[in-house]
C-alpha cells in the first residue's frame, strides 16, 4: 500500500485533470485602469502619516484599547509608572527591548526581563506584560508583536495586561503593508510566532454578548512615542 | 429513509415549533447584523474585496498539489513536521501516537472543528488522556456533552442561566447570571490547565504556502496560549486551507472577521512557523501539522462545486440562513451546519445519506450573497439534488417522471387523464394523500375548469 502522502497527492492529481472555469471577476483593477495603491477596495488605512493616525486612535477607541500619545522617552516611562500606581501592580514582566527596557525600569514596582527561559507558573502571577512590537496597523487597529519583538509567544497574551511601548513611525497604513514589511525584514527566517493582536481579548460565546478578557489580556495599552 | 434523515425531520419540525428558542436565536444574531453591516461599509468596495477572496482561493485549490508540495517544504524547513492522513481514523492514529510517545497526561485544545469532523476527543478520553477544550463556547459545550450548535458560535443556543447551572454543577462556583461573571470563572479555571498539559491542539484557518506558515484565527486568546504553553503543539488540518502568498491574508483575514463576526479584524490572528526556534525564550519544543483528506478530494475531483473548497469557515451563510435560524444547528446532525454543510457534508459523508440537507434550504440565495468567497451555495444544494436523483432516484421520482414522460408523449392519453382528472378533483380534495397533506392543510386545491384549455382552444377556433 502506498504511503498516505503519495495517495493523498495521486488523488489531488487525478481530481484537477478536469479543469474548474475561472471565476471572470475584476479584481486585479478597476476596468483596466491601473491600480496606484495596493487593495483598494479594502478598508482605508490613510494616505499620509497623520490620516493613518487618526484611523488608528479610531480603530483602536472601538476596539476598546487604549491609546497614550507621548512625545518622548521619560513621557512614556511616566505614563507606565502612573499606571502601575493607580491599577496597584506587584509584579511585571517585560522584553528586554531598548525602548521596553528604559520604560520599565521606571516601574514602581517588581519588574523582570522575561527573555530568558522562566517558569510559566512565574508569568502567569505577573501583573502585567510590557512589549515592543513589530508593527502597527492604522487600518484595522492590529498591533503586530512576534517572539522575537516580543519577548516570545506568551509575555503577550498570558499576563493580565499588555502593554506595547512603540515609536510613531512603526504605524503602518494597512495589513498588505505589515506583511510586506515583515517579509522584507525576516525573509526566511521569520520569528516562530506572529500575532496581530486587534484589541483585548474577547468572547461573546455567551448569548453573543461581548466580554473581554476571556483568556487573554483584559487590558491593553498602546503607548505611542514621538 | 436514511437514519440521519428521519433524525433530521424529526428535530427539524421539533426546533421549528419552539419559537421561544428561535425568538433567542434571532435576538443573539441582531448585534451581528448590525456590526458586520457596520464593518463593510468601511470597505472601500466590499464586492471587489469578495472577488479578490475568492480569486486566492480558486488559485490555491486549482494548483492544490503544487501548493501544497511547496507549503509543506516550507514548513518542514521552518523545523515542523507534517503528518497526512487519508481519512479521519488515520488522523486520530496519528494524533494518537504523537502522545504516546511523548508520554503525554493532559491535552487543552483551542477550537478546531476538523477535529469535531473526526471525533478526536473520544478517541482521546478512551486512551486515558484529559482533554480539555479552552474556547468558552466549545468548553461549554464540552460540559454539557454536546456538539456544536453553530461552527463559529458553539453555544449560541445555551441561555446564560443553563451555563451558570452547569458551571454550578462541575466546577462547584456560585449561580450568576452575568455573562463576564461567567466568562471570569471559564478563565479561572482554565489558566491552569493551560499550564499544566503537556500537549496543545489547535487547528489552522490558512497554510501559507510561500513562508510555510499556519494562520490561526481567534478571539479569546486561548489559541495563543495553546500554542505557547505546552511542550508539543499539534495543529490538525485539511488539505483545502492552502493559500498561495502571505499577501493573501491582507484580504483573508479582514473578509473573515467582517463576514464572520462583524469585527474589523478577529482579535489574535497568529502566524506559526516551526517550534521555538534557537535564542527564543519560549514556545514547544515540538511542532506538529496534520494534513487530512477525509473526502475533500472527492469534492475537489467535482469541478462544478470545488469552489465549496474555498470556504473559510466564518459561518456567514449560516447567520443569514431561515433554514438555520428556525431549525437550529444540532438538527442538521454534521459537524458543519448551515448552507455549507448541507453543500459538503453529501460529498463528505455520502450523498445517499445525507441528500436531505440539499432540501433544507428555502433557495433564496441569501447564503450565496452573504459568502465573502463567493462560493455559489444554494446552487450547490441544487446540483446535489439533481446528483442525487441521477444517482438514485426514489420509487416517488421514478414513478412521477416515467408516468409523467409516458403520458405527456401520448396527446390522446394526456387529453382523457384530465378529463378523468377534473372530474375526481373534488373527490381526491378528501382522500389523504401522504405527498399533499402538509400542503393542503393550509390550501385548498383550486376548483377545476369545465373545459380543458384543449377544449376551449378547439371551440374558440371553430365557434
Amino acid at each position: 500500500m502506498a504511503d498516505a502522502r503519495s495517495d493523498i497527492f495521486a488523488r489531488i492529481r487525478e481530481a484537477l485533470k478536469v479543469k474548474a472555469p475561472k471565476p471572470h471577476f475584476k479584481a486585479e483593477g478597476t476596468t483596466g485602469q491601473p491600480v496606484k495603491v495596493g487593495k483598494p477596495w479594502l478598508p482605508d488605512g490613510g494616505e499620509t502619516t497623520d490620516a493613518s493616525l487618526a484611523i488608528l486612535a479610531e480603530q483602536l477607541a472601538k476596539l476598546k484599547a487604549v491609546l497614550v500619545r507621548v512625545p518622548d522617552e521619560a513621557a512614556a516611562a511616566r505614563a507606565v509608572a502612573e499606571l502601575a500606581a493607580t491599577k496597584r501592580w506587584q509584579k511585571v514582566a517585560y522584553h528586554g527591548d531598548p525602548l521596553v527596557r528604559t520604560v520599565a525600569q521606571a516601574l514602581p514596582c517588581a519588574a523582570w526581563e522575561a527573555d530568558a527561559s522562566f517558569e510559566k507558573q512565574q508569568l502567569e502571577g505577573c501583573d502585567a506584560g510590557l512589549t515592543s512590537c513589530e508593527s502597527i496597523v492604522a487600518q484595522l487597529g492590529s498591533i503586530l508583536v512576534s517572539s522575537a519583538s516580543s519577548g516570545g509567544r506568551a509575555l503577550s497574551i498570558l499576563p493580565h495586561v499588555h502593554v506595547v511601548v512603540a515609536r510613531v513611525d512603526q504605524v503602518v497604513p494597512d495589513l498588505a503593508a505589515a506583511l510586506e514589511q515583515v517579509r522584507g525584514r525576516h525573509g526566511d527566517r521569520m520569528p516562530s510566532m506572529l500575532s496581530f493582536i486587534t484589541g483585548p481579548s474577547r468572547t461573546g460565546d455567551i448569548e453573543r454578548i461581548l466580554v473581554l478578557g476571556a483568556h487573554g489580556p483584559k487590558e491593553l495599552y498602546l503607548l505611542l512615542v514621538g | 429513509m436514511s437514519d440521519a434523515k428521519s433524525t433530521f425531520l424529526k428535530d427539524a419540525a421539533v426546533n421549528a415549533a419552539d419559537g421561544d428558542q428561535r425568538a433567542f436565536i434571532r435576538k443573539a444574531l441582531g448585534g451581528y447584523y448590525l456590526n458586520r453591516d457596520l464593518q463593510k461599509a468601511r470597505f472601500r468596495d466590499w464586492e471587489r474585496a469578495r472577488d479578490a477572496a475568492s480569486l486566492a482561493k480558486w488559485t490555491a485549490v486549482n494548483d492544490l498539489a503544487n501548493q501544497l508540495e511547496r507549503f509543506t517544504t516550507n514548513f518542514e524547513r521552518n523545523g515542523g513536521v507534517v503528518h497526512w492522513a487519508r481519512d479521519a481514523a488515520e488522523a486520530r492514529a496519528i494524533i494518537l501516537k504523537i502522545a504516546a510517545d511523548a508520554n503525554a497526561k493532559a491535552i487543552v485544545k483551542s477550537k478546531c472543528m476538523t477535529s469535531e469532523e473526526i471525533h478526536l476527543n473520544d478517541a482521546l478520553e478512551k486512551a486515558g488522556y484529559g482533554v480539555v477544550e479552552s474556547d468558552l463556547g466549545e468548553f461549554i459545550q464540552q460540559l454539557r456533552g454536546e456538539a456544536p450548535y453553530h461552527f463559529v458560535f458553539p453555544c449560541m443556543h445555551v441561555k446564560r442561566e443553563a451555563i451558570s447551572e452547569l458551571f454550578t454543577k462541575h466546577l462547584g462556583t456560585a449561580p450568576t447570571d452575568s455573562p463576564e461573571e461567567l466568562t471570569m470563572i471559564a478563565r479561572r479555571h482554565l489558566r491552569q490547565l493551560y499550564v499544566d498539559a503537556d500537549i496543545g491542539i489547535t487547528g489552522a484557518n490558512f497554510l501559507v504556502a510561500e513562508t510555510g506558515q499556519i494562520s490561526i484565527t481567534e478571539n479569546e486568546g486561548n489559541a495563543r496560549l495553546t500554542a505557547a504553553l505546552p511542550r508539543i503543539h499539534i495543529a490538525l488540518s485539511g488539505i483545502e486551507k492552502v493559500v498561495n502568498n502571505l499577501d493573501d491574508l491582507a484580504v483573508l483575514l479582514p473578509m473573515l472577521a467582517t463576514a464572520g463576526a462583524g469585527q474589523p479584524m478577529t482579535c489574535y490572528n497568529t502566524l506559526y512557523s516551526g517550534p521555538r526556534k534557537k535564542g527564543e525564550c519560549d514556545g514547544p519544543e515540538e511542532f506538529h501539522l496534520v494534513l487530512l483528506d477525509n473526502a475533500r478530494t472527492q469534492l475537489l475531483a467535482d469541478p462544478e462545486q470545488r469552489d465549496a473548497l474555498h470556504c473559510i469557515r466564518c459561518g456567514a451563510c449560516l447567520n443569514v440562513c431561515p433554514i438555520f435560524k428556525n431549525i437550529g444547528g444540532l438538527a442538521y446532525g454534521t459537524t458543519y451546519q448551515g448552507p455549507i454543510g448541507s453543500v459538503i457534508t453529501p460529498h463528505l459523508r455520502g450523498l445517499k445519506q445525507w441528500n436531505h440537507l440539499s432540501g433544507a434550504s428555502s433557495l433564496c440565495g441569501a447564503c450565496t450573497d452573504a459568502c465573502p468567497v463567493r462560493i455559489d451555495l444554494h446552487h450547490h444544494l441544487l446540483h446535489n439534488r439533481r446528483n442525487a436523483a441521477k444517482a438514485a432516484p426514489t420509487w416517488f421520482d421514478r414513478l412521477f417522471h416515467g408516468g409523467f414522460d409516458f403520458v405527456i408523449r401520448r396527446p390522446r392519453l394526456f387529453a382523457f387523464g384530465g378529463k378523468v382528472f377534473r372530474a375526481t378533483l373534488p373527490v381526491l380534495q378528501k382522500l389523504p394523500l401522504p405527498y399533499l397533506r402538509a400542503w393542503m392543510k393550509t390550501r385548498d386545491l383550486p376548483k377545476a375548469p369545465a373545459k380543458s384549455f384543449r377544449d376551449q382552444w378547439k371551440e374558440s377556433r371553430h365557434g
